[in-house]
């Protein structure tokens, strides 16, 4: 496989063909915001955190779906790109309803952490406050969609690691919403296996243990990529 | 078949033609104030007269001057008759004759008729969309013959590239190039997709080619096959479309009849299919690369480019996808000649291009100029300017991803150049003229509604942006916002655009930006002071502090 140089942040590193933007970075020691990328489950560049400026491109691109090429000129961070990525995640915040305070997630939060980080202080856009549901039907675990980020990482383990093919997206827009089956309570789902892959994969405290309450949800996340890569290098062991 | 069968079918057609033709209208605009109970009375009344050894009463595609439909026209009578009633048949079939119909006429020699240019359109109105016979009357499946036995694929992408043909979807990528990349991906299998999914609000161009000449869209496709190496086509065309949709599926029947499709085309090794997608009223599914998840059964959702589609498209197959439009102007260059095409528009755009001229004026309907045509010949010549007195404001193009030129821009030349100046985009071709009385909030606030509703939900800024960009338009309108909700919205319409995964968002925010740039009064003069701010906006004074 043929090797790519290219520069970071002004650092040169050099990257495997077929590597996206992010892994070269990561590797590099370079850390760029992410939300909807999990590592295990491929990439589907929508949360936009991770967008990148690259020299000759008019347009940003998400590092984690823009391969690396050779010479590229790659900026992770400018006052522009730190701009963008606060309003994004303004808007998340507005969007639903995330009041850490009470959430099963609060210290463990993929969207406080990148908040902090990012040095999101303030929303200033109007909450929008919607309606959403909870649903507890399921035997073991929960999904409170108000703190849902619609980032679908629940949906891309499920069909993907686990096979299942149970959780899936419904409606568009603002609308949209994570289901089970065929927009059925989760307790009443045939194909769930009850893995809690989607679990392990949730940001947010949008899908929980039940019975964790303010700041008991704790994620194993590395278990998700150990599994993957098990899988691919067929390292299987009996226990 | 044969060249020599199709000359045969041309000829036998030609011959059979009667002295006087009736042309009724029968596209979906006059089908919907009752077309086809005129055609059927035409023909009674003509049965009735006695004159069917003379008068063939034809069902032909859209006449153009949609607002005054039914249209009827009689040749070689040169009479354009509109909003023709089915009481209306009989005086209409005795005026060729010499008596005098008791229908509205127009003048077929006006403006809105002589300025047109027709390629795309040049068959609509003429010949009857529902038979094969009579497209190869007019020349149709000519240049499909020519391409596959005198021409190789290299040949043919080269005649595309000197054509100068760009993408008529709105973007304006030029075809020739598309085609070349397709042609050199290399892979057993390959498809061709006809983007006939047309979602803009005002625009009806390709549901017009396609009701009213289907077969030069499925001999464009063809041709786009042979050139790029594909044996499979998709026409992935809206629901909301049924007479299309039939006329299509009709039109793909009998071209494989007479084998124009399928297995060995002209006696050729040249093999192509075409099949029918129906899109599910999602507008996100113009998009090229949700539209391929649509074909293929999954949710349709953009996904990132690279890979292009012409690299990686529908199943990971190389995937030519051009629009109803586009592949409409294909037989035309190669039966005519590359040259004679690029001869036509401007150095940048050559052509013509099809607009729906709709909103506030007096000819509403399908017009198809030369590129390069000014703004003011459109819609003040053939168009016939506002009606009822009144004075044109504004002319929006590229439905929810365009934007609005003001009244004094109308001179600016239709290219895709001239308008992206303008903070426009040629679009597919939706016109909405706009005159004085349009409050200018309103259409950025249409608009934001528009693509907030149909905004996939797969990225952050289209998905929760549109709303709050939506929100703040709305406080505007309602009075309620300050010069701060304002600094807000341009800060929010910059971010959508430069950050949203495809064009839905990348574009969402461009009517909102052209009307702040031109009619930024409009948006100022609903703002509310701002005790809180240092933004003040005049209208009224701080409060001012109370004094020991």
């Amino acid at each position: 496989m043929a090797a790519k140089t290219l520069t970071i942040d002004g650092k040169q590193i050099s990257a495997e063909e077929n590597e996206t933007v992010l892994q070269a970075a990561t590797e590099a020691g370079i850390k760029i915001p992410t939300l909807c990328h999990l590592e295990g489950v491929y990439d589907v560049g929508a949360c936009r955190l991770c967008i990148v400026e690259i020299a000759g491109t008019p347009k940003l691109l998400p590092a984690c779906t823009t391969k690396v090429a050779e010479g590229m000129e790659v900026k992770t961070d400018s006052e522009r790109l730190r701009k963008y990525r606060r309003m994004i995640l303004e808007l998340l915040f507005a969007e639903r309803n995330h009041v850490c305070a009470v959430c099963v997630s609060n210290g463990h939060c993929e969207l406080q952490a990148l908040a902090y980080s990012l040095g999101m202080e303030h929303v200033r856009y109007d909450y929008t406050f919607p309606k959403w549901s909870v649903d507890t039907t399921h035997r073991l675990f929960g999904m409170d969609h108000n703190r849902c980020v619609l980032c679908t990482r629940c949906v891309r383990v499920c069909w993907h690691i686990e096979g299942a093919g149970t959780k899936n997206v419904s409606g568009r827009g603002a609308k949209s919403k994570i289901i089970t089956d065929l927009n059925q309570s989760w307790g009443t789902s045939d194909s769930c296996t009850e893995c809690g892959k989607c679990v392990m994969a949730c940001p947010t405290g949008a899908l929980f243990q039940k019975g964790s309450t303010v700041g008991e949800m704790e994620r194993d996340r590395d278990k998700l990529e150990f599994i993957v890569t098990a899988r691919e290098k067929k390292q299987w062991i009996a226990d | 078949m044969i060249y020599h069968d199709l000359i045969a079918i041309k000829e036998k057609e030609l011959a059979a033609r009667k002295k006087i033709v009736l042309r009724c209208c029968l596209a979906a605009g006059c089908m919907s104030s009752d077309a086809k109970g005129v055609k059927e009375q035409l023909a009674k009344a003509v049965a009735e007269a006695g004159l069917q050894d003379q008068v063939e009463v034809r069902g032909v595609g859209c006449m153009k001057l949609c607002c005054e439909g039914p249209l009827v026209a009689a040749d070689p009578q040169n009479a354009l008759y509109v909003k023709v009633t089915a009481a209306n048949a009989p005086s209409i079939v005795a005026a060729l004759n010499g008596g005098q119909a008791n229908a509205a006429q127009t003048n077929p020699d006006a403006a809105f008729f002589k300025k047109q240019f027709s390629i795309v359109l040049a068959n609509s109105g003429v010949v009857d969309p529902e038979r094969i016979e009579g497209y190869i009357a007019a020349d149709g499946y000519q240049a499909l013959h020519e391409v596959l036995h005198e021409m190789t694929p290299k040949d043919v992408v080269e005649a595309m590239v000197k054509s100068g043909l760009r993408g008529r979807g709105g973007a304006g990528f030029p075809t020739g190039l598309k085609w070349g990349t397709v042609a050199k991906s290399p892979s057993a299998k390959k498809y061709v997709i006809c983007n006939a999914d047309e979602g803009d609000p005002g625009a009806f161009m390709d549901r017009s080619v396609l009701e009213s000449d289907p077969h030069s869209v499925l001999e464009g496709m063809a041709i786009a096959a042979y050139a790029v190496g594909a044996d499979q086509g998709f026409i992935y065309c809206r629901a909301e479309y049924p007479l299309a949709i039939a006329r299509l599926n009709l039109a793909i029947k009998q071209a494989k009849t007479l084998g124009l499709l399928g297995a060995g085309i002209f006696e050729s090794p040249f093999n192509f299919n075409i099949d029918i997608r129906i899109g599910a009223g999602a507008f996100v599914c113009g998009e090229e690369t949700a539209l391929m998840a649509s074909v293929e059964g999954k949710r349709g959702t953009p996904r990132p480019r690279p890979p292009f589609p012409a690299e990686s498209g529908l199943f990971g197959c190389p995937t030519l996808l051009n629009n109803v439009e586009t592949f409409a102007n294909v037989p035309a260059i190669y039966r005519k000649g590359a040259e004679w095409f690029a001869g036509i528009g401007t150095e940048k755009s050559k052509g013509t291009k099809v607009f729906a001229l709709a909103g506030k004026i007096k000819n509403t309907g399908l017009i198809e100029v030369p590129m390069g045509t000014p703004l003011r010949t459109i819609v003040e010549e053939m168009g016939g300017g506002a009606p009822d007195g009144g004075t044109i404001k504004a002319v929006q193009t590229g439905g929810p991803s365009g934007g609005c030129i003001p009244s004094q821009h109308l001179d600016t030349p239709v290219d895709y150049e001239s308008l992206g100046k303008l903070g426009s985009i040629m679009g597919s071709g939706g016109m909405i003229v706009m005159d004085q009385t349009t409050n200018m909030v309103e259409i950025a606030r249409f608009f934001m509604e528009f693509c907030m509703d149909e905004s996939c939900g797969k990225c952050i800024p289209c998905r929760a942006g549109t709303v709050q960009m939506h929100h703040i338009l709305d406080k505007i309108a309602n009075r309620q916002a300050t010069a701060r909700d304002l600094a807000k919205l341009e800060e929010l319409c910059d971010m959508v655009r430069n950050t949203s995964l495809c064009g839905l968002g990348q574009t969402a925010p461009n009517p909102t930006m052209s009307t702040l740039r031109f009619f930024r009064n409009e948006y100022e003069a609903l703002l509310q002071p701002d005790p809180f701010g240092p933004h003040s906006n005049g209208a009224a004074k701080q409060p001012e502090l109370a004094t020991k």
